[in-house]
Formats: structure tokens, sequence, C-alpha cells
């Protein structure tokens, strides 16, 4: 193996969105080097709920022209599933479930309201409590740990290169942009750096006197022992997301959340919380014909958010050669096009397929340094300490 | 204190702004993310100064001794295990030999206590026993998970579940059978000898007329004589070494009793007309445990007894927090103990075949009641119930004598290279997700996929290799091999040794993969809790329930709110 050098493209962090970005740059010919602390894909973007319905968003309309193609553009299976059903157990979920309908209704989708008869055709593990339910022809799910080794695999099939178990340790900067990332590996010189690394992208940020609030959380999931396939496996309802898988394993998240600090760059630690017990509850509810399935696995993972929950994508003024990518954990489902998007940033300076202004970071320019203790997003124990 | 539910005001930069200035904001309400952890966390339904987890030898003694000196003490033991458990192979490969008698819980439970009077001993001295009481659970605060007061166990019975906390935990759990694959070993009736025991001695339930036990080490003997000893004719003892691994004297005494002990054999299949095994083909090996081709003799038998080992039941110690270190002699990954059994997490202990089998063997009474003895002690001193003199009085008496053991990895690797070269590479490695040996070295994408790509078959473990260490965990996103309903406990030795031979790794370079809970597979409608704090309920969102997060692009400010219980939906112009 020849000694590790430089690229005109460093991306930090092998997550979902810093690969997907490697992968469009590296089909565009770009030199591409993905610099991964642990393994590609071990946080979050592997942990997810798969869901690839986000029609909201700026990348929305992408996210949906791009999911049905991903098999083919990488060579490598994501499990995508077409179409989405919501189930609702209460009148306001079914509000909800409407609302997410139409917000797809709006940028062109079809959908359809269900009654419990057709709910109950489609998804026989509901029960009597479900009043009705959404049929989406539109969105849908996939693979997270499935998707996101392709990503890594496709990228160096392109001649990217990916060098995990490498910690970033500080920059370079000179003349204004940075020069090189500094990793436990050495330096590695770079044109254009992307700092898509979760939640501590705000740490790298803060390294090159850039303040992007983020705040990370733990979440949970939980998963159950294979039942037979749903002709739709894109069910969710009651408070949780999620999906059942193609082997037939129903996976739930929902439920609270833990704010958290990720003080350094190690690997955050996620362990899963008696919410476990909660999520399975839920689960029940939602599919009562699924109450005696057995839970034979849960996990946990560390997001962040922005204090608006939007993404940051965002090519900084200085140093004038960085692009800053977090999702605001919600980047899974969003990845073809948000890594289409930060391509396109690091190529041309600009998305060519999408408005980005309202993912740019001077949203927060007014945002205060304690803007997490103003909206209790904080930690327990900094919080316990306050109070005292 | 003064607390405000952070209701209308979450944390996007409107609502920040309407806060007001930045500066000497001194004296600020603290308010509260209602969509978080926060005042939610569960409450234990039962606090325990000391918890016990596994009655057999060790955990009864340390429980015994705990509670003499003036410790309230529980301790639990999952069986009698419900027949739906045992059917998946939980907690121990019983391989569908239970005889329906296991059915019948009552009956069950009584056999259960019967076979093990300590029980009843460790009832007098004060210890509060929960037997049919699974522990499925330890849950630990940590730096990210501070919303917990202090660690938990989650236990269940086949009706519901409940939680526990403690100061202490001694962890007891016992070994389970080491399973190595070969064509047809999915049968029902290809078992494991610690299952076979427990069947035998403590339910009394052993649907086996005849059976082959492989591996002729102390297990292999000790369940050849216990099965001999209950009226099963045992056809044969197989060994893939040129000799008798275990004490020369016990075999002896089982080919006086006419058992044939066949060694340099290995076994080419199990056969059946049916999912049942109705005999077993075996072959003779040379030197290199090669199988030399006519030398094949198919021996009729219901039951096939994997006797090759046993590996640590660490599930538990690991979810407690305690670190593991890789021990060959002492069956593979056993937690880190000092004298007097204190493992690395605070206040956890580990005695008996968890904390490493000694020698290979099938539950070494007295060393396990030496060291649960120390445990219990030990957590006794811990806990201010005994003086530290008194500790190293009784410590004394309770020495744990010093365990002579030889590695074991080389002669399950001899046997897998044995099973390989008869079976073949498309063989089962994980049951539960139908991967095969060829699947999981080729790392393919499940078959029920039917993926096919050019880059995809380009992909192998050596591609894997040179991005970076193997990692079971990866190996396992990949082909799904461990990921079933029986919590990988029949694959995941035979997945680390296969990973480590396909790759030229030592075996203890291959990181054992991760631990989740529930460590048991229990059913939702077990799990799940009877009543929640009415926040869990009235605040549940799906995800943070930031109004802003999904909010449609193009109309920009307006918020989308999840309902909760209260039957909130706002759907609001900012």
């Amino acid at each position: 193996m020849s000694e590790p050098s430089g690229a005109a493209v460093v991306i930090i962090g092998g997550g979902v969105t810093g690969l997907s970005a490697g992968w469009w740059l590296a089909r565009a010919g770009v030199d591409v080097l993905v610099l991964e602390r642990g393994i590609v894909g071990w946080e979050a973007s592997g942990r997810n709920g798969g869901g690839a319905t986000h029609v909201y968003s700026p990348f929305g309309l992408e996210e949906q022209r791009l999911w049905p193609q991903m098999d083919d553009l990488l060579g490598y299976p994501t499990e995508y599933q077409p179409r989405r059903i919501g189930v609702a157990l209460t009148e306001p979920q079914w509000a909800l479930a409407r609302r997410w309908a139409e917000i797809g209704e709006m940028r062109g989708f079809r959908w359809e309201s269900l009654d419990r008869r057709q709910l109950k055709e489609l998804v026989p593990i509901v029960g009597d409590n479900a009043i009705g339910g959404t049929y989406l022809h539109f969105g849908g799910h996939a693979n997270p740990q499935r998707t996101v080794q392709a990503y890594a695999w496709a990228l160096q099939d392109h001649g990217g290169r990916i060098l995990q178990h490498t910690t970033v340790t500080g920059f370079t900067v000179r003349g204004g942009r940075v020069t090189a990332v500094e990793t436990t590996r050495g330096p590695f010189g770079a044109d254009t750096v992307v700092i898509a690394a979760g939640p501590q992208t705000g740490l790298f940020a803060d390294m090159l006197g850039v303040a992007l609030p983020l705040a990370p959380a733990r979440v949970e999931m939980i998963a159950t022992e294979p039942i037979p396939l749903m002709p739709t496996g894109g069910v969710a309802g009651n408070g949780l997301y999620g999906r059942q898988t193609l082997r037939g394993n129903l996976v739930y998240g929902g439920g609270p959340h833990e704010w958290v600090n990720v003080p350094d760059m190690a690997a955050p630690e996620h362990p899963n919380s008696p919410l476990v017990r909660n999520l399975a509850r839920r689960l029940a509810e939602l599919f009562p014909g699924a109450a005696h399935v057995r839970l034979i696995r849960s996990w946990g993972g560390v997001v962040e958010n922005t204090p608006d929950g939007l993404p940051v994508i965002d090519r900084l003024s200085d140093p004038d050669n960085v692009v800053l990518a977090t999702m605001s954990s919600v980047g899974f489902g969003l990845s073809p096009a948000a890594g289409r998007g930060i391509s396109e940033l690091v190529l041309h300076g600009r998305c060519l397929f999408a408005d980005l202004a309202a993912l740019a970071l001077r949203r927060f320019a007014d945002t205060p340094p304690d803007w997490r203790e103003r909206a209790g997003w904080v930690v327990a124990d900094a919080r316990l300490a306050e109070t005292r | 204190m003064s607390r405000r539910v952070n209701e209308e005001r979450p944390g996007f930069p409107g609502a920040l702004r309407a806060l007001g200035g930045v500066g000497g904001h001194v004296g600020a309400p603290h308010v509260i993310d209602a969509r978080s952890l926060t005042g939610k966390a569960a409450r234990p339904d039962r606090h325990v100064p000391l918890v016990v987890v596994g009655a057999g030898p060790a955990g009864v003694a340390a429980a015994v001794e705990a509670a003499r000196a003036g410790v309230e003490v529980l301790l639990v033991d999952e069986h009698p295990v419900d027949n739906d458990m045992m059917a998946m192979d939980v907690p121990l490969y019983f391989g569908g030999r239970m005889q329906p008698a296991v059915r019948n819980r009552s009956l069950m439970l009584e056999r259960v206590v019967e076979s093990n009077p300590a029980l009843a001993a460790a009832a007098e001295a004060g210890v509060d026993v929960q037997v049919g009481t699974y522990v499925w659970a330890a849950f630990v605060p940590g730096p990210t998970f501070r919303e917990l007061d202090g660690p938990l166990l989650g236990l269940a019975d086949e009706r519901r579940s409940w939680l526990v906390g403690y100061e202490r935990l001694i962890v007891a759990a016992g070994a389970r059978d080491v399973v190595l694959g070969f064509p047809g070993w999915e049968r029902a009736g290809v078992m494991g000898a610690h299952a076979a025991a427990a069947l035998l001695t403590r339910y009394r339930a052993l649907a086996a007329r005849r059976m082959v036990v492989l591996g002729s080490g102390e297990v292999g003997l000790r369940t050849a004589a216990l099965a001999v000893k209950h009226g099963v004719e045992v056809a044969a003892i197989v060994e893939v070494a040129d000799a008798v691994r275990g004490d020369d004297k016990a075999a002896r005494a089982l080919a006086d009793a006419g058992v044939p002990i066949l060694t340099s054999h290995t076994v080419r299949e199990a056969r059946g007309r049916t999912g049942e095994v109705e005999s077993v083909v075996l072959v003779s090996v040379d030197g290199e445990a090669k199988p030399i081709t006519g030398t094949e003799r198919e021996i009729a038998c219901d039951t096939v007894c994997l006797a090759l080992g046993l590996a640590p039941s660490v599930e538990l110690l690991a979810l407690a927090g305690a670190r593991l270190r890789f021990s060959s002699a002492l069956g593979g990954w056993v937690p880190e103990i000092d004298g007097s059994m204190r493992t690395s997490a605070a206040g956890v202990f580990a005695a008996g075949d968890c904390a490493g089998v000694h020698g290979g063997r099938l539950g070494d009474a007295d060393l396990a009641r030496s060291q649960g003895r120390l445990a219990g002690l030990a957590a006794a001193e811990s806990l201010g119930a005994l003086r530290p003199a008194a500790l190293s009085a009784l410590r004394a008496s309770a020495a744990v004598p010093a365990a002579a053991g030889a590695e074991v990895h080389g002669h399950w690797r001899a046997w897998l290279r044995s099973l390989i070269q008869a079976g073949g590479w498309d063989v089962n490695v994980c049951q539960c997700e139908e991967v095969t040996r060829r699947e999981l070295v080729e790392t393919r994408p499940p078959r029920y996929l039917a993926w096919d790509s050019a880059p995809m078959s380009a992909r192998n473990l050596g591609t894997l290799l040179r991005d970076g260490p193997i990692n079971q965990d990866q190996i396992k996103r990949l082909t799904r091999a461990g990921m079933g309903p029986c919590q990988s406990r029949r694959c995941r030795e035979q997945v680390g040794l296969l990973l480590a031979e396909a790759t030229a790794t030592p075996v203890e370079r291959i990181p054992l993969p991760t631990f989740r809970p529930p460590i048991r597979p229990l059913p939702l409608n077990v799990l799940w809790p009877a009543d929640e704090p009415p926040a869990m309920r009235e605040d549940w969102v799906s995800w943070f329930g930031i109004p802003t997060q999904f909010s449609p692009h193009w109309e920009a400010g307006m918020a989308i709110d999840e309902p909760t219980a209260h039957g909130r939906l706002i759907v609001s112009e900012e």
C-alpha cells in the first residue's frame, strides 16, 4: 500500500452524507478522500429508520427522483422499497398523516385516504384501534447499513479513497484557505474540504473559528424477529417511524431523546435505556396483530440538531474552501440528493438543482451562545448543576 | 428550583429571539424540552442491594454468603424457560429435543426446584429466590445516558417485565455450548451438551433414545456418562483428534459400558427423511483433519450432541459495563476480574462458568462455588455488611484454586477444518438467517435480495480486509449472519472462527460482536410496561418535535408539529 496522500477534495466523516458527497464527486472524476474515525456508516448513518420520504425539503424532489435508481447507480443493493402507509389511531394522528400526504400533493405526488378496512387489507397486523390511514404513492425506505456500505464501495469503484480508523485532529490554514487536514495518520493536503462529521461537525467548525450551533442527542430503536412480509413495508404511525425490512423484521424508533454532549472526537457511546419497553408498547399498539412478536434487538445512535432542525449545507467564506454539511438528524433518506448538492457546492460553488438558501449558516448569526440552555436542549448533569 | 416546560417556545431561532437579549440574562427560568427524556426515566419497580443472576453452584453460593452477612439478596434464575424459548435454542442449544412435558410449566417449576436443593437452602438463608425469571437487560448510566439514577436490570417472566435497581450485581450466568455446523445440522436432534445436561437433570425431559456425542473432552465424556446413566444409549463418541482428550479413567469407564469412542473422525452429514435426525454419517480423518474417502460409516441415532466445548455467557456482563478480554484457556471472551471476582464495572462481580470455563469442564461445581462465595463475600463487604478483616478470614476459606487450562480454540479450529473439508462450504453457519460459510466469507448480500452485480461479486472478505481490520458486526450487517432470533447463540463462535480462518487472523483479533438488549428474545406484550408516566404518553413524538424540522421549504416558517395525547396539532403560520 502506498503512503496515504492528500486529495483534491478531502471529506471529513464517512457517514451517509459524506459518503454520498464523495461518491458523487468520484463519479464526476474528482480525486476524493474520505477520512473516517471508525468504520464507514457506523454511527447514526447506519442506525436509523431508513425512511426516504422528505418531500418538504429543498432536496425532496431530487430525493424522490434518485431513490428508485440508487441500486443501479451504485451497483450494490440498498433494499430501497417505494411507497408509504400512514396508520392513525387517533384523530390528531390522522390529521398529521394527511398533512404529510398533502405536503407531497403540493409537490405533485399522489396519495389516497384509507379507511380501516382498506388499511387492514394492506397491513394485516393493524387492529380495530386504527381509525384510518394514508397511502402515499411516493416516498419509501431502504436499508441504512447496506446503503452506507454501497456508497463506500461505489465511491471506491470510481477511484475515490476511504481511510477508516483515521481521526482528524485539526487543520492547516494558509492565506484564508485550509491547505491540509491534520489527522492521527499525518496531514492530508486538500484543495477543498467537506466537513460532514455528524455531531462533531460543530467542533470542526469551531476549530476554523466558525460558530455552527449543534446539539447532539441520543435516540433509540428496536427490532423484532421476522414476520411474514407485508405488501408494503413502509408502514408507520402512532408516534413511531420505521419499516418492515425485506427480511420481515419490524424496525421502529420514536419517543423521547436525551440531549448529550460529545466533548471530544471519540466515538460516543449509544446505550439503550428502558425506553425500549415503551417503544415495544407503542409498536404493539400500532400493530396489535404483532403484539406477540419477539423483540430481538435494540440499539441507540447519537444525532445532531440545529436550532431549527434544518440542515446546514453551506460553503464558508473564510476559509473559503470549506463546505459544512450537517443534516440535522434527518440525513439518511435525503442522502442521495444531499450528497449531490454538496458535490455541486464543491464543484460549482452552488447547488444547481435546488435552492439551498434556507440551509445557509447565516440564519444562525444571531443565535446566542447559550441557545441550548434557553431551548432546554441540555444534558441532564448540566441542568442539575445550574439549578442547584 | 424553577422549571418550566418549553411547550410554546421550542428552540428554533424565532423563539430564541423572542427570549430577548443575550447578555446579562441572569436568573432565566430553566426550560425543559418536553419531548426529551427528562423527567421520564423509568423508575425501578423494586430496589435491592444485591442481585445475583443465575442459581447454579456459583450463584447460590454467592447469594447465601451475602445473605448470611446480612445483605438483602435477590437471586434470579431463568429456568425453567418456557417451551417457545427452548424451541428457539435460547438460552441453550436445545435442538428440539424437549419432551412435550416442558409445556407443563408448573411441573417444570417443580422439577427445576427439586433438582437444585441448594435453592431451598438459599431461601432458608433469607435469599429471595425467583426462578423462571429472565434477565433481559442491564441499563447503566453513562456519559450519554444520564437520565437514570442508578443501574437497573430488566427482568421478565412469561407474562410481564419489570425493572429492578441494584447496588451490587453478581453475574453467575454460566456458559453455552460452542456450536459448529455440518450438513443437516438444522434437523431436530442436533443439540448442545449443556442443553442435554439441563434437559436430563433439571427438566427430566430429554427426548433422546440414541445419541452420538461429538467431542471427547471433559464435556463430551461427562455428557456421555450422564446420558448412559439416564438410560440414553450412546452410539458413539466422536473425536477429531487422534486421541481421547478427556480423563482416561472416564473414557475407560464409558468404553467398558460399551460406548464406542471413534478418534480421528469427523461428521460428514446428519441425515433424516423428515426434519428429524435419523442417522449421522462419520468419516475418518488424517493427521491434517482431512477426511479419508471410503471410510464413511452411517450410525443410526436420533440425537447428535455437540460437546466440543463451552463459551462463557458474557452478554449480561457486557451490558452491565464489564470489560472483556480474550483467554482461550477460559473459553474465549471473559470478564476481566480481580482476586475478589470484581469486574471492571463498578459494583459488578462475575462467578462460575461465565467468568471463564476452566479447562473446558462442564460446570466445575467446586470451583464455581468457591468463586461464588468469594464474590458474595466481596459484595457484602463492599456494602459494609462485613468488616474487611472478616472478609480476609473468610476469603482464605473460599480461596479459588489456580486454574491450569490449555487453550481450546486450536481444537475448535481442528473440528471446523475437518467439518469444512467433510461437508464443504455450502453449509449454513447461521441457521436463523440461512447464511452459508461461503456466503459469509464472500460477504454476499442475503439470498432473499436475489442481488447479482459485477461490483458486488468483486467484493469479499479480502477486499474488506484492505479497508481495515475485520469487524464481526460489520460482516453481520452485510451478510446477516448472527442477526436472527437465537441472537447468534448458535453461530457466534463459528462465525468468529471462520472469519479468523478465512482471513488468517488470530481469533482473538476478531472483535466480539456487540450485545444489545433484550438479551433474551421476549414478546412485545411481555416487555411493554403495564403503565407509563403520564409525560411519557402525553409528550411522545416520533422525532424531536421541532416544529420547523419538517415544514415545507416553500412555505418558510410554517410549523408542523406532531400530535400528542393532549390531542395537540400545531399547523401554524409563524
